[in-house]
């Protein structure tokens, strides 16, 4: 995904304005000129006047033609074909899912479906795509949960393998 | 004498050295299959160290590093694709020489000349370190301000890419190192309430994102089709070679010391050093026009140059805390979490340990002599391993990984975030090792300043009260300063030469 450099410096000047005004109300050390407020400013600062430079030169970047760069945003290849689409949300999809509903599901059948489901997007076959989650997944179990004694979420299956 | 010994103890253990074992071959494989980093090996092994010793912890990640590094010549070499960005510089030259049915010599070059490399790479190591942390123990505040300053300058001056997008990549990591209580006044900054943002961004889940994930995420944007097996002869590597380092021998001697210099400069690592050290090469070579042409010796060059830089960068990372690159900066975290806080003081209470790190530099850097054939002879196979089998295997990993650092799955919500980031970051144009480097040095950064402030009673020029601390203060403003005197002049100029 590239962005004219105008959106992202966009992005970092709003950003710091918030991140900035909340700093300000953090309180002051005692007798000090200083308090925990100084460096989240003094990082905002600097990204608020990276960001207006990038504005300037992304829109200075847009105005030049020809070179490519007319365009506010551009998706990358991904976003072409529906397949990689889908899979370029797969994966934070999955994640948050599995941040989600580990503690109740458990880590097996959610680790199996996961790895089932990214393998058979990925092009395995649908048969191979679950015999290796199935084996990955209770080797993981295994290691983690047996040698490195990892409390993996054991959910609605119990530690099978633990 | 005794710590030596008691070093070789550490080492030549049968668990450290199976551990070691285990890690090359680790490193072999990863390092081997483009797409899969040499940092992002380092960042898969977190879990596992988080369970060991310091010494076999240690151990694995320079193991499985010195291997990767190497590793990544070989499908340069033979298919044209770097394994490792470290090996991107002279990928061209080394496919050009295996067009030539020179496939052989270039892996054998590669191989040589990274063991030559990491070696002399562990000798600038172990001769340096020492001497620059009994300078060091005497340290206050200032100088740790004024080093941190350093560090970060650099990370934004050396690093590929516009300086202006590494500098926004900087702060990002400084903010970042900011989330949770604040180290002066206790009081909460960015946490909006959550009891799991008090304690911080987990620093190893963030490079396990930004190195995993983000590798994850860039293949699945764009599969690239499974390569077709090389299909060269691979058995006669070391034929020939002997003549080929005698009369380059002064190329690996400037790699191996490019390298170390590079890699002890913060934010630059074993990628840059190899660049240059080719660069380097061509610049002087005194047949500069076969370069391109399938010609050796800018191989040697910047064969030992990456191989040499990985040790350079412990040296900043052992004595200061400082990381030489994103490896060494997973390293910090490692000691961290091992309680063997990085700095002077390890080299006088645990000199045994710091010994110990030396041996495994060299012991790595020896074994990568034989596993490196034996993985020079498997690449065929190595190489066959179907890619979009290890991604999904490699992200439920990740997941394992990131939850096993606080056994909470708030790890794998920071992985996710600053996976994406990373990878938002790196598809326009701005680097990642910056932000590593904010992240690692923003809270060291900010209690130096912060305690130099309350000795120096508020007074800014304390900070330049004592002759160390003044010297390393004006060498920080140099670096700002001249690139903008540069700029200012040269935006001067143009006018009148239009």
């Amino acid at each position: 995904m590239r962005l004219n450099d105008a959106v992202i410096g966009l992005v970092l000047v709003i950003f710091a304005l918030a991140e900035i005004t909340y700093s300000t109300t953090f309180p002051s050390l005692h007798g000090q000129k200083f308090g925990p407020s100084l460096f989240p400013i003094l990082i905002g600062c600097g990204l608020a006047l990276c960001g207006l430079i990038l504005i300037v030169r992304g829109v200075i970047s847009r105005r030049t033609p020809d070179n490519g760069d007319n365009e506010w945003v551009v998706l990358g290849d991904w976003a072409q074909s529906p397949t990689t689409r889908i899979n370029m949300m797969l994966v934070p999809g999955l994640l948050i899912a599995y941040i989600l509903l580990s503690d109740t599901i458990g880590f097996l059948p959610l680790a199996f479906l996961i790895l089932a489901t990214l393998l058979y997007r990925l092009g395995s076959s649908f048969l191979s795509a679950a015999i290796i989650a199935i084996v990955t997944t209770v080797l993981l179990q295994l290691l983690f949960a047996r040698v490195l004694l990892v409390p993996l979420p054991a959910g609605i299956t119990g530690n099978l393998f633990g | 004498m005794d710590t030596i010994l008691q070093a070789f103890a550490l080492v030549f253990d049968f668990k450290v050295l199976g551990v070691m074992l285990a890690s090359a071959l680790f490193g072999l494989f990863v390092g081997s299959i483009p797409g899969l980093t040499a940092t992002m090996a380092a960042a898969l092994l977190i879990p596992f160290t988080f369970f060991m010793d310091p010494v076999p912890a240690i151990a694995a990640i320079v193991t499985t590093v010195a291997m990767a590094i190497f590793a990544g010549d070989i499908p340069g070499a033979l298919l044209r694709i770097p394994g490792t960005p470290a090996s991107a510089a002279y990928c061209d030259e080394a496919y050009a020489m295996t067009r030539k049915g020179k496939a052989e010599t270039a892996l054998g070059i590669s191989l040589v000349c990274s063991a030559i490399g990491g070696i002399f790479g562990s000798l600038i190591l172990a001769m340096t370190a020492p001497a620059l942390a009994e300078f060091a123990i005497k340290f206050s505040s200032f100088e740790y301000f004024w080093l941190a300053c350093l560090g970060l300058s650099c990370a934004v001056v050396v690093s590929s890419g516009s300086t202006l997008k590494s500098f926004v990549s900087l702060l990002l990591g400084l903010f970042i190192a900011t989330i949770g209580i604040d180290i002066t006044a206790g009081h909460p900054r960015f946490t909006f309430g959550s009891v799991e943002m008090m304690g911080g961004i987990s620093f190893i889940p963030a490079m396990i994102g930004m190195f995993a994930i983000s590798e994850v995420m860039r293949f699945i944007a764009s599969p690239e089709n499974q390569q077709a097996a090389p299909q060269q002869a691979t058995k006669h590597v070391f034929r020939g070679l002997g003549g080929i380092l005698s009369k380059y021998k002064l190329n690996v001697a400037r790699g191996g010391f490019i390298g170390a210099v590079v890699g002890i400069l913060p934010g630059a690592g074993s990628d840059i050093a190899a660049w240059i050290a080719f660069a380097m090469s061509k610049r002087f070579s005194k047949e500069p026009e076969k370069f391109g042409t399938g010609h050796p010796e800018g191989l040697v060059d910047a064969g030992t140059a990456n191989n040499a830089g990985l040790a350079g960068a412990w040296i900043p990372a052992l004595v200061f805390g400082i990381p030489g690159d994103s490896i060494t900066a997973i390293v910090i975290g490692v000691l961290y979490m091992k309680g063997m806080n990085p700095g002077p003081t390890v080299f006088m209470n645990q000199p045994e340990l710091i010994q110990a790190v030396f041996i495994v530099f060299f012991l790595a850097n020896l074994a990568l002599l034989p596993l490196g054939f034996l993985a020079i002879r498997l690449s065929r196979n190595i190489l066959r391993v179907p890619r979009h089998v290890l991604i999904p295997i490699i992200l439920m990993f990740c997941v394992v990984g990131a939850f096993a650092i606080n056994n909470t799955v708030f790890g794998i919500s920071v992985m996710l975030f600053m996976g994406v980031l990373a990878y938002i970051m790196e598809s326009n144009g701005f680097p990642v090792a910056p932000t590593i480097l904010g992240i690692v040095l923003g809270s060291m950064l900010e209690s130096n300043f912060m305690s130099s402030m309350i000795k120096a009673d508020g007074e800014f020029s304390g900070f330049f009260s004592r002759p160390i601390a003044a010297t390393l203060g004006v060498i920080v403003i140099l670096i700002w300063v001249i690139p903008l005197v540069r700029l200012i002049i040269n935006q001067l100029r143009k006018p009148r030469l239009a």
